[in-house]
């Protein structure tokens, strides 16, 4: 066929012109459109969007910060690659929490809240022994294990993981959010629909217009 | 530091003042230390600070030791500097516990030494020893509703036992 021999660079451009002016139909039309158009889901699609456009909170708890927010979006080890490298400084507008060191029992309920005041939909990471396990720091003052007060999705292990050991946590994290976002577990930490209001504090109800839209674009995303 | 028989000077100088104040004084690896009754530490620091030929007048550290079972059970420790001759001088003041009754109390010196301020706070943060007349003093590292002093050494230290499959096997 003869648009296969153009130039790669501008074949999608000039294959586009040849289809409207009409110059392939019948057979060559069919195979055409087999090769190049995939179909999908609605879901499917809007997974794979979410999958490989994620916002990490700017988050450190302890010595795994070096490795997991900062080392991991540095050119040499470069996060953009898989679509994570705009880290957000609000949780408002992040939706990913990396727990990247240990969990105070004074801090937890502070990091309960910002996973709160993250917006649907959302993942935790619980990143090295400690915030997974409570680790060497098996004592008074440490929560012994970040899953106790919310619902981690992705448990990466070491003491601290090397950013490789992060990023591969990172993409089996986007396997799961392209395979199977919600798994309806999160309700039994009592996480789903727990999101805080911005307008006029943090603990006022939302009117009910706007709460019943929140819910329809809720159901919608986590549909 | 002043040397041993500097320390000794010091101390008659003292009790020449304030009679009855220091209990017993010790020069062990280098370091002057002197043990003072705790109802007088406002009175001994004052005199350190301020008396002519002493100028402690820093005060570079305070913390509290728990010497379980040894009693008294708890040393206030102040660690005094005076810039002038880079001299350290450790003022130790011994607590009896009161056990059931109550927490172990001591004046604050926050007025002598503005310093103390967040150091009183930590360690009634974490051995429940009560400084008088301090500003504000509540807990400043853990919760506030945290119930115990976990660095005493009869707290439990807490955490969660791990098994793991060597400790599984050896069991049985």
């Amino acid at each position: 066929m003869e648009i296969e021999k153009r130039d790669p660079l501008l074949a999608k451009q000039v294959t586009a012109r040849d289809m409207l002016r009409g110059d392939l139909d019948g057979e060559d039309l069919e195979r055409y459109v087999e090769e190049r158009v995939v179909t999908t889901t609605f879901e499917k699609m809007l997974n794979l969007a979410r999958a490989n456009s994620i916002f990490p909170l700017t988050f450190g708890l302890a010595c795994c910060a070096i490795e997991a927010p900062i080392s991991i979006v540095t050119a040499r080890y470069d996060l953009a690659r898989f679509g994570a490298e705009a880290l957000r400084a609000s949780p408002r507008q992040a939706d990913l929490i990396i727990l990247s060191g240990r969990v105070s029992i004074k801090m937890a309920p502070v990091v309960r809240r910002l996973y709160d005041q993250m917006l649907e939909p959302k993942w935790a990471i619980s990143m090295g022994a400690c915030s997974s396990s409570g680790g060497m720091f098996a004592n008074y003052a440490v929560v012994q294990g970040a899953d106790k007060f919310m619902p981690i999705d992705m448990h990466i292990p070491g003491c601290p993981p090397r950013p490789e050991a992060v990023m591969y946590g990172f993409s089996k994290l986007q396997r799961k959010i392209m395979g199977s976002p919600d798994q309806g577990w999160r309700a039994r930490y009592n996480a789903a629909g727990t999101e805080e209001w911005a307008r006029g504090g943090p603990r006022s109800e939302p009117s009910a217009e706007a709460a019943a839209a929140y819910e329809e674009a809720r159901e919608l995303a986590l549909a | 530091m002043p040397d041993a028989p500097g320390l000794e000077l010091i101390r008659q100088e003292i009790e020449r003042d304030l009679p009855g104040s220091v209990g017993a004084t010790s020069y062990e690896h280098g370091c002057a230390a002197m043990i003072v009754d705790p109802e007088q530490i406002l009175a001994v620091l004052g005199w350190l600070k301020e008396a002519p030929g002493q100028r402690y007048s820093f005060l570079a550290s305070l913390h509290v030791a728990d010497y379980l079972p040894a009693e008294p059970r708890f040393g206030v420790h102040y660690e005094l500097l005076n810039f002038d001759r880079r001299e350290r001088l450790r003022v130790k003041a011994m607590l009896a516990d009161p056990g059931e009754d109550g927490l172990p109390e001591i004046d604050s010196v926050t007025a002598m030494f503005p310093t103390a301020d967040a150091q009183e706070r930590e360690s009634y943060d974490f051995f429940g020893v009560v400084f008088r007349g301090h500003p504000n003093l509540t807990r400043i590292l853990l919760p506030d509703d945290y119930v115990g002093w976990p660095q005493r050494r009869d707290f439990p230290i807490g955490g969660e036992p791990v098994t793991f499959t060597y400790n599984e096997h050896n069991r049985g």
